[in-house]
């Protein structure tokens, strides 16, 4: 038998910043549903926002898919983006793309990544300049 | 077509309700159900029905009913005849309802005129808590963004369905309380006896009824009665016309004022980053920013489920916009010096939550969440065959809502999608 689960996928546009944030949403509101800790949904928001917000700056959009399972989330966030040369520097926490004029007034902190990976218990990420970022992550709940 | 008793219903008198339905006024179209920010209502026999329990009492199922079917729950006139000495509260956004208005005290002199034995300004209570809220901030205790309870709202909201930001919340009473508990103090100073006194409060909106009613941060209620602002100002205005005398009982500053709308707090705590949202939807949009982890730069953040703040509340006579710009205009008239409380010799406990307010737990599918886990599967199973269209037929406010309905065990499993039911037969 299969492990019991439920899927929701999103469609996260490219062109639409305000549109960010709608995966994240949806995904709290069912994980209040299955009576969720707060303090493991809150985990799961800030992981999920970042991831969102990353793929509509960098990657033009993707898709994220939330499988939620009785003891855990598995979050994968796949776009056909422009790709990371080099996933060890950008995962480096402060380590930003923005330039320099941009960050000095608060923007592109260089923290997407790095707290993405601190608020989940997995964290992977492949990225192939050219071809696109799958980031993956498991939050387990108490 | 579900059964009555499978949700709770409105019909159930006795318990203590936010809003109130005319059955015979009703018919059942889908307005307020579609609007309603948790999905509370449902259409049942062709009436709209609350789930009470989810019910945050914003009023906006009042405020946009054309067939005025739905009431707020409020305690009638008649029940100032309940106790010997009665003491009126008046909320900020009373003042904004009167045109014209040049004194505040004509309006607190108005009230003795019909009838109350002494008068209470929440605007100057929530000075003292303004007081307390700026010491909090300075010392740091609850941790910003420091999230404002003043709405009952979206208080019932936060308690409803954001766990994770109650922490943030501002522990302090409600300004309502703090005026009750003041007003109280000064009758028995008198040597009024307890039992003959009666705190009344005036109040723009159901949620303050509810609130008021089952103690909110409280142990047991201060308030013994709450009225509606059209009850008050019908009786209210033929009298103010009739004064003579005006005695000077304002004792609030522009400050308090402003507590009646949207700002008034936030711009109080000399906040460097504040928001204030006002209206439910947006008050959502910044909670679930909030839960995000957005926003954290900030200091304090104020939500009003109304647009404009309490002169939005759905139980005022005057349009927001009008009600907000009287504010304005009457701040000029008042002392710009806040009330603090060493100038009461009062501690910063004494405006304090008694309790903290518990958390709800109405959205769980299930008490077991394999069992949770299971519903939602077959929910997602069930989306699957729906148009999700959300055009309200089946008595839901949407696809997803009918789906969580059937497998909640809200609606009987036959239960099936009218629409769809009704295009099949055309073909």
């Amino acid at each position: 038998m299969s492990e019991n689960r439920v899927r929701l996928e999103f469609a996260v546009s490219g062109d639409n910043f305000a549109s960010a944030g709608t995966a994240s949403e949806e995904v709290k509101s069912t994980l209040k549903k299955m009576g969720i800790p707060s303090a493991d949904i809150r985990r799961v928001a800030i992981a999920m926002y970042e991831g969102e917000i990353n793929m509509v700056i960098h990657a033009g959009g993707g898709v994220a898919t939330a499988d939620i399972y009785l003891d855990r989330i598995e979050i994968v966030l796949a776009d056909k983006g422009k790709g990371i040369p080099d996933v060890e520097l950008a995962m480096t926490p402060g380590w930003s793309t923005a330039p320099e004029d941009i960050r000095a007034l608060g923007f592109g902190a260089g923290m997407g990544l790095p707290n993405m990976k601190k608020y989940t218990d997995e964290f992977s990420i492949e990225s192939e300049v050219g071809v696109g970022t799958t980031v993956r992550m498991t939050i387990y709940f108490s | 077509m579900a059964k009555k008793s499978q949700i709770k219903c409105i019909l159930d008198e006795k318990a203590l309700h936010t809003v109130t339905l005319d059955p015979e006024k009703c018919r059942g179209c889908v307005t307020c159900m579609k609007r309603c920010p948790t999905e509370a209502i449902r259409v049942r026999g062709g009436k709209a029905s609350v789930a009470y329990e989810r019910c945050i009492g914003c009023g906006e199922c009042i405020r946009l009913c054309r067939y005025h079917a739905k009431k707020s729950s409020h305690d009638s006139w008649d029940s100032l005849a309940d106790f010997k000495y009665k003491i009126a509260l008046v909320a900020p956004s009373f003042y904004g309802q009167f045109n014209n208005l040049e004194d505040i005290n004509i309006v607190l002199n108005g009230l003795l005129a019909v009838g109350f034995d002494d008068v209470g300004e929440v605007g100057e209570a929530a000075e003292y808590v303004t007081d307390v809220t700026r010491r909090i901030m300075k010392e740091g205790s609850i941790p910003t963004p420091i999230i404002s309870t003043a709405c009952p709202a979206i208080l019932e909201l936060i308690l409803m369905k954001y766990h994770d930001l109650s922490d943030r919340l501002l522990s302090t009473l409600a300004p309502v309380d703090v005026a009750a508990k003041l007003a109280r103090e000064r009758a028995v100073a008198k040597g009024v006896p307890e039992e003959d006194i009666g705190v009344y409060f005036i109040s723009p909106c159901p949620a303050k009824v509810f609130a008021l009613k089952m103690g909110l941060g409280v142990e047991r209620p201060y308030v013994d009665r709450v009225l509606s602002v059209s009850d008050a100002y019908m009786r209210l205005v033929p009298a103010m016309e009739k004064l003579t005398d005006i005695k000077p009982l304002a004792r609030m500053s522009s400050t308090g004022l402003c507590w009646g709308i949207s700002r008034g707090e936030a711009n109080s705590t000399n906040g460097v980053k504040t928001i204030a949202a006002d209206g439910v939807e947006q008050c959502v949009k910044i909670l679930e920013a909030l839960e995000d982890g957005g926003l954290m730069d900030m200091e304090f953040i104020e939500l009003n489920a109304c647009v404009s703040g309490c002169v939005g509340g759905v139980m005022n006579v005057e349009n927001p916009f009008v009600a907000r710009s009287r504010v304005h205009y009457l701040t000029r008239k008042l002392k710009s010096e806040m009330n603090t409380i060493d100038s009461i010799s009062k501690p910063v406990e004494w405006f304090m939550w008694e309790q903290n307010p518990r958390l709800k737990d109405v959205f769980k599918l299930d008490e077991n969440r394999l069992a949770a886990l299971s519903k939602l599967m077959e929910k997602e199973e069930i989306l699957k065959t729906l148009p999700m269209v959300d055009c309200g037929l089946c008595g839901a406010p949407s696809c997803t809502a009918f789906a969580e309905d059937l497998v909640g065990g809200v609606i009987p499993r036959d239960s099936v999608c009218v629409r769809m039911q009704a295009e099949g037969l055309k073909q």
